[in-house]
């Protein structure tokens, strides 16, 4: 239903820059490429990585997809037979599964790792995660433990930053070892820039969306710009891809065209995507108009829109800082309630919508009382379930009775609220 | 509630349960009341420097949800069906005003929803005073300790700005003392249970553990004492039965008629991991002049394996082989509550581990709300006669 061409060399664009990246995995796996390290899209050090020419894999995109490819489900209940419970986050069980499988998927050969750095920032599950990857490859692992935030400031101790400074020295020397490099610091620094103007684009992509008509869907669409966000930061070619959406996306907003034919709904929207089934949830609210201006989950691995750039002048530091403070997995349930907030009225949204996924509870934990939160002042809020990566927790018809009443509702509210604001007029 | 040394046994046991079967924390708030606290601090779980809070002049009282002692009709429309139940009961305790008496909550990093809940429960008892500690995950390392000291000293200063007192290297010091006295208490029963189990039953011994949680360590080290002196002196001769090691309850709490099935259905539990945070440590704390390291370092360096703690230098599963092998455990019992993703995530690992070495496991899955357990009895004791007759 919605119009999937609007944006069509970006598509494109992105498509080749990740077909050259799961290309790049697959050399390595073969034993023709740099050495893996897996990791954490939860704000992560990837600039470090990228100095020491070491190629970043992550789990969870992987496991993204497989749900999107619709190849998720064999892995899940392989994982299963294998003792994991219906109740472990299915993104680990796919993963898993497809690890004992070859590692083989449609999109590429996931390498084998070379070190397995957990940056254990906010959700537990990643702890469990790699430590069952470490029991199972047998290859070297790194915790970097982030505090989490926790003070009334909202800002990490100094104490915090102290520890996660220490953390990546020694994760440098743990780089040294594994590439049998040194740390080239221009590298280093390169990257940081890199990742800093990416960032910035990206911000200011994430602010067009204050345009009525947003020129794009701040959930539908950022999703999918977030994969050259999180594999490509770092690198000449993530940049040029921001540099091509921003300008594209800045043409479209002084336009005036949308992704949608129209825009009846403004809307915030909290939680992952139900990724097997991503198309079809799309078609829900496209047909009432509907468009997300903003979207929590685009923020897990970092809050460049509300004002964090890496530094080049000090590296480490922003690393550490991305890490601790500006992302969303690491920031407590309420300062998401703040976040949202924000974009409720910065963004001018009418509405939110709360994607429960069963497999997250980093996300999902507590979710009804936001959503208490939310109805008390006012905002129609909708609350609905699925998962984001196991397909057997999709309903297709009761979710879709659920957003038809909730948008007729809210149809009707502004009704409503015209006819009276104008019997008042009158 | 002062326990005589001239009670017996079965009176003292029966205190005990009296004083953790209620959900309204009376004994606590008469302490307060009484004056002999300034404050009352509940502690979530699975571990808490509760060392930290009594010497500020607290009382740290462990939070262990509600059983089934409790309608949940409140807590469920904010956390989903697929959340454990301790996390819904602890909520709905706060919110139907049981927990109007105390003065502080803290919450650790032990799994996401219980992250989540420290946010939720200071929005709905409408207080900034909850407090949460991070605790380190990279284990063994020397900047972890660094980092916990200094996670220690912020938690201190707000639980003196609870009670308005300030604290000194001794007071920490001697708390330190007290807690470590309780914590070789209650190993001196476990290796009582160890050793001679037919002199003690798990369910005594969980009544005396949990004491803990609500009672004042002054009180309860009395209470292990003259319960260490009375089982010592007890008779009888052991049962045929299975020697098991049950793990994968260190947060919610089963049913104590669940852990008393256990041993009705043929087994002799040899070890566990109930109220795993009230003896937390292989040893006891060190004292090297700086009360709050030594601490600190006890958590990094000298702790017992936990699923909520991420210890790079070795396998929890390798070592719960070896933990049933030290206690001469015919099996191992994997009794984890319903939606526990840290037990969940562990019992993949335990699972190969425990096939490998050809000790036989059975898995269970519980919820502290159960009423029923036919079923789960019927499993226990299936799986007791295949090892009886194996
Ligand atoms: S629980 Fe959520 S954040 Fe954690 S690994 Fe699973 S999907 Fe990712
Ligand atoms: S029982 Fe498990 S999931 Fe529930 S709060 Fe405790 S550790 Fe977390």
């Amino acid at each position: 239903m919605h119009d999937a061409t609007y944006q069509g060399r970006l598509h494109y664009l992105q498509k080749q820059l990740m077909a050259d990246y799961y290309a790049e995995l697959t050399a390595s796996a073969e034993g023709n490429g740099a050495p893996a390290a897996y990791l954490l899209i939860g704000g992560n050090p990837v600039e470090l990585l990228r100095a020491f020419d070491m190629l970043p894999v992550y789990p969870e995109v992987n496991a993204l997809q497989l749900a999107v490819k619709k190849n998720s489900l064999g892995h899940i209940q392989s994982a299963e037979d294998m003792g994991y419970s219906t109740d472990n986050c299915a993104y680990v069980k796919a993963d898993i599964g497809m690890y004992f499988a070859g590692r083989k998927t449609p999109f590429a050969t996931i390498p084998e790792p070379s070190l397995l750095l957990c940056n254990y920032v906010g959700c537990n599950v990643y702890l469990h995660w790699f430590d069952h990857l470490a029991e199972y490859t047998k290859k070297p692992a790194f915790h970097l433990d982030v505090p989490f935030i926790r003070t009334a400031s909202g800002r990490p101790t100094r104490e915090d930053i102290d520890y996660v400074m220490r953390q990546l020295h020694q994760l440098i020397a743990t780089c040294e070892e594994i590439t049998g490099k040194r740390l080239d610091e221009d590298k280093l620094r390169r990257a940081i820039e890199l990742s800093s103007e990416t960032g910035k684009l990206w911000s200011e992509i994430k602010h067009l969306t204050k345009h009525r008509p947003a020129p794009y869907d701040a959930y539908f669409d950022s999703v999918t710009m977030m994969a050259p966000l999180y594999c490509l930061r770092g690198t000449e070619g993530g940049l040029e891809f921001f540099r091509e959406a921003r300008d594209e996306y800045a043409r479209r907003a002084a336009a005036g065209q949308g992704p949608l034919p129209r825009e009846d709904v403004r809307y915030v929207i909290e939680g992952p995507p139900p990724w097997p089934y991503l198309r079809v949830f799309r078609d829900m609210f496209a047909r009432w108009n509907a468009v997300a201006v903003a979207s929590t989950y685009s923020t897990v691995g970092g809050l460049w829109e509300f004002g964090f750039a890496h530094d080049p002048d000090h590296p480490l530091e922003s690393i550490a800082e991305h890490l601790l403070s500006w992302n969303l997995t690491n920031r407590n349930f309420l300062q998401r309630y703040d976040q949202i907030e924000r974009y409720l009225d910065e963004w001018n949204a009418e509405a939110l919508v709360i994607h429960s996924v069963k497999s997250c509870r980093l996300f999902s934990a507590g979710q009804g009382d936001m959503r208490e939160y939310f109805t008390k002042r006012n905002i129609p809020t909708l609350l609905v379930e699925s998962d984001l990566e196991d397909p057997r927790y999709f309903s297709e018809a009761q979710m879709r009775t659920r957003i038809d009443a909730f948008f007729e509702s809210l149809a009707h509210r502004k009704l409503t609220a015209s006819a009276s604001a104008s019997g008042d007029k009158a | 509630m002062a326990i005589q040394s001239t009670v017996s046994f079965e009176e003292l046991i029966e205190e005990c349960n009296d004083a953790i079967a209620t959900i309204d924390f009376a004994d606590a708030q008469a302490w307060k009341n009484e004056g002999h606290t300034q404050a009352l601090i509940g502690c979530f779980p699975v571990y808490t420097p509760v060392e930290l809070f009594h010497a500020a002049g607290a009382l740290p009282v462990g939070l262990t949800g509600a059983g089934n002692k409790i309608e949940i009709s409140h807590a469920d429309s904010r956390f989903q069906s697929f959340i454990c139940s301790i996390i819904k009961s602890t909520l709905e305790l706060a919110m139907i005003g049981n927990l109007d008496a105390f003065d502080g909550f803290v919450f650790h990093s032990i799994c996401d929803p219980a992250r989540n809940l420290a946010s939720v429960f200071a929005r709905t008892m409408n207080t900034k005073q909850v407090e949460y500690i991070h605790f380190p995950q990279r284990i063994p390392s020397y900047e972890a300790v660094v980092y916990l000291e200094a996670e220690y000293r912020r938690i201190l200063a707000w639980a003196c700005t609870l009670t308005g007192r300030s604290v000194t290297d001794e007071d920490l010091r001697r708390s330190i003392a007290l807690y470590d006295a309780v914590r070789s208490a209650i190993g001196l029963l476990y290796d009582v249970r160890r050793n001679e189990p037919h002199k003690l039953s798990t369910l005594e011994l969980y009544a005396l553990v949990r004491y803990g949680h609500v009672a004042p360590p002054e009180k309860h080290l009395r209470i292990l004492e003259h319960a260490l002196e009375y089982v010592r002196a007890r008779g009888g001769t052991p049962k045929d039965r299975a020697r098991v090691v049950v793990v994968g309850s260190f947060c919610e709490q089963p049913p104590m008629d669940l852990i008393a099935s256990i041993e009705q259905a043929g087994c002799y539990v040899v070890d566990d991991d109930f109220l795993l945070g009230r003896r937390f440590f292989t040893g006891g704390i060190a004292d090297t002049g700086n009360p709050l390291y030594d601490l600190a370092d006890a958590y990094v360096h000298g702790s017992v394996d936990s699923s909520v703690k991420h210890d790079l230098g070795h396998s929890k599963a390798l070592s719960l082989v070896q933990r049933a092998r030290d206690h001469r455990a015919d099996a191992v019992v994997v009794l984890t509550a319903k939606f526990c993703e840290p037990a969940l995530f562990d019992y993949v690992l335990y699972r190969k581990a425990l096939q490998e070495a050809h000790m036989p496991h059975v898995f269970l899955e519980f919820e502290e709300k159960m009423w029923l357990f036919d079923k789960i009895k019927t499993e226990l004791e299936t799986f007791v006669e295949s090892l009886l007759f194996s």
